[in-house]
């Protein structure tokens, strides 16, 4: 279709073509703009205030002092910083892998049950969602707690010793996340083990794989993009988890998420605040662009 | 291309719906109409509400009141620091009280308007933090104690120390609140619990780190429901939550330790921005009203700084030491203060605690 000429153009169109010089149809091009905007607005301008914040000092009632300084970041390498922030790796990386353990058998049933069947299976998957996480974890005390759901069950089963510690332990804190963060595995997943064709499992059983080999060589590696954006929408979330650890755990232990809360709310000391969650993002982003840059280098060679 | 349109248009509709819940409930509507009556808004904390108290206002006093709640100092703090917040009466605890009034944050209060204020109980006038009630003025006070199984403790803990029984490993919560915390330490230690001096919060917090292993929770929310449910039989906390428990667990017991603990009360105070002082001050004179704050006290179990309430309360409620603490026991309390630039090593030793 040939372009009529730009000048004559309507002003709102012209002031839309040249913020945007992309060629797609104009009502595209005008959602784009608004959605443009809207991620500026909502993303963009609270970062960037976030960040203003992290380079000045506190004020002596925890307010805000316009004093600019790096003394927050300077902070970030204290050991018992660093301390957390592993340990916080160390948890998300746990229930990411036990994500993935758990949800490939669920997905791989989702993605090759009949289509009926799937849907149910999908809104099964879901149905958490429509309860507030809040309530969800609250549940998750009371099956923990002494005279809880677990405790009672053992107890039926003729146990007279003293309740079992599952509340308020490193163990309720981790089953809190992966039930968490279970379903951003799983549907990924399915989205991709979906894609990946029966007659290829078919033909690989014909060549004599055996199930396991089927599965190592052929539907594993075909569903790399499930387990890629399955392991970073469980990763990241749980490394900034706040509400699992403070709930299930007890106070009893800090991940970042919760030493970012202190900062904010307890210490009020929001410019170091601000400094952790800018370490923590530098620190996701560093570690993605070397994944990155270490899964090119692999398909490359 | 019809599809795509439909997106589009779709795409359009979400971000219009956006945009309308995003500003659905922000700016309460100032203007108002002069036959319509005035408007009130009251930030107060979560568990302090009770509808029949603010429908009564509203009827005598013919206004509206908006309730907003919220579930801590510092997020009161942040709010009134962003400036034109729309709140007229806010309730500060203590030492917030005299945060918010050195930042300016509170206005004068007429006492002219708040002839109630002359039934103040006498522990709580002349407060370190406002001693000529200029600014804010007690609501609902109490202490913070140890709630105890009496079922499980043949003893009461009398002393602090009773929180570092191994016979009770695994058993005991504190509060999930600094202060509080390192305050029961330095209590221990026979230091104060607004000590500056970096070494006795030194020692303090090592205290602590011994005390973790017996910690079944730091939870300033939940202490409650684990002393009811008997996940633990000690319990650090304060004494309302205490009060309630003792409803659905008749064994539960108060105590405040021989080494006394901290005491606390929660101010009314309107916000230097308010634009409806005088009905602010009738709403605080309101409050402080003897049988209104009977009511409030019988339903929240909070004692009430009017010292008429304390003689028309039900004598279960009156002589229960988690409501009123006993006599004897006022001269050893300390309020929380503000300890300037210590606070740092209170927050260290804080994450170092939580961390180890």
């Amino acid at each position: 279709m040939a372009h009529p000429g730009r000048d004559h153009l309507p002003g709102s169109r012209r002031i839309v073509n040249r913020l945007l010089p992309i060629q797609s149809p104009f009502p595209i091009r005008v959602a784009l703009l608004l959605s443009l905007l809207f991620w500026g607005i909502c993303f963009l301008l609270p970062l960037a205030l976030m960040f203003l914040v992290s380079l000045i000092s506190r004020g002596p009632y925890g307010g805000l002092e316009w004093t600019w300084t790096g003394e927050n970041y300077v902070r970030l390498a204290d050991p018992l910083v660093i301390g957390i922030f592993l340990k916080s790796f160390l948890y998300a990386s746990g229930t990411t892998i036990v994500c993935a353990l758990l949800g490939f058998p669920l997905a791989y049933c989702i993605a090759r049950s009949s289509r009926a069947w799937q849907q149910w299976l999908l809104v099964l998957v879901m149905i958490p969602f429509w309860t507030n996480f809040l309530v969800r974890t609250y549940a998750w005390v009371l099956i923990f707690r002494a005279d809880g759901v677990i405790n009672g069950f053992v107890k039926f089963l003729g146990w007279t010793g003293d309740p079992i510690p599952l509340l308020f332990t490193d163990f309720s804190v981790f089953v809190g996340l992966v039930y968490g963060y279970l379903p951003f595995m799983v549907l990924p997943l399915v989205a991709a083990l979906e894609r990946i064709s029966i007659h290829l499992e078919e033909a690989a059983r014909d060549l004599c794989a055996t199930r396991f080999r089927m599965f190592w060589h052929v539907v594993i590696p075909l569903s790399k993009p499930g387990w890629v954006a399955g392991a970073v929408l469980v990763f990241i979330p749980s490394l900034g988890a706040f509400i699992t650890p403070y709930l299930l755990g007890g106070g009893q232990s800090l991940m970042i998420g919760t030493l970012i809360q202190q900062e904010f709310l307890v210490a009020r000391d929001w410019p170091f605040g601000a400094a952790l969650s800018f370490g923590l993002m530098g620190t996701i982003l560093v570690l993605w662009g070397w994944l990155g840059r270490k899964s090119t280098e692999q398909a490359a060679g | 291309m019809n599809r795509r349109w439909n997106r589009t248009l779709s795409l359009c509709g979400l971000f219009c719906c956006l945009l309308a819940v995003g500003c659905s409930d922000s700016s309460p509507p100032q203007a108002n109409d002069s036959s319509d009556p005035p408007t009130l808004y009251y930030f107060t904390w979560s568990d302090y509400v009770d509808p029949t108290i603010i429908s009564g206002f509203e009827q005598t006093h013919h206004a509206r009141v908006v309730v907003d709640t919220f579930s801590s100092n510092e997020e009161l703090l942040a709010k009134a620091q962003s400036g034109m917040t729309g709140y007229d009466v806010v309730v500060p605890s203590d030492f917030m009280a005299g945060i918010m009034s050195r930042l300016g944050l509170l206005a004068d209060l007429d006492m002219a308007r708040i002839p109630n204020v002359r039934y103040l109980e006498d522990a709580l006038q002349r407060l370190p933090f406002d001693p000529g009630n200029r600014f804010a003025i007690p609501y609902l006070w109490g202490t913070v104690g140890i709630g105890y199984d009496s079922e499980v403790m043949g003893d009461p803990p009398r002393s602090w120390e009773a929180l570092w029984n191994p016979k009770y490993s695994g058993r005991i919560s504190m509060l999930n609140d600094q202060r509080e915390v390192f305050g029961v330490a330095l209590k221990a230690l026979g230091h104060s619990l607004n000590s500056q001096s970096e070494m006795e919060i030194r020692q303090a917090r090592d205290k602590l780190i011994n005390q973790k292993p017996l910690v079944k929770a730091y939870s300033s929310e939940q202490f409650d429901q684990l002393l009811v449910s008997g996940e633990v039989v000690m319990a650090h906390g304060w004494g309302g939550p205490v009060a309630r428990a003792m409803r659905e667990r008749s064994s539960i017991r108060y105590i405040i330790p021989e080494e006394g603990g901290t005491i606390w009360t929660d101010c009314l105070a309107v916000l230097a921005s308010s634009s409806q002082k005088t009905l602010a001050m009738d709403f605080i004179n309101y409050l402080l009203d003897a049988q209104v704050a009977t009511q409030t006290s019988q339903r929240l179990l909070f004692a009430s700084a009017n010292r008429l309430v304390r003689d028309r309360l039900p004598s279960d409620i009156r002589n229960n030491t988690a409501v009123y603490p006993p006599g004897e026991a006022m001269s050893r309390m300390e309020w929380i203060e503000d300890v300037s630039e210590a606070i740092r090593y209170y927050d260290r030793g804080w994450t170092e605690l939580k961390v180890h």
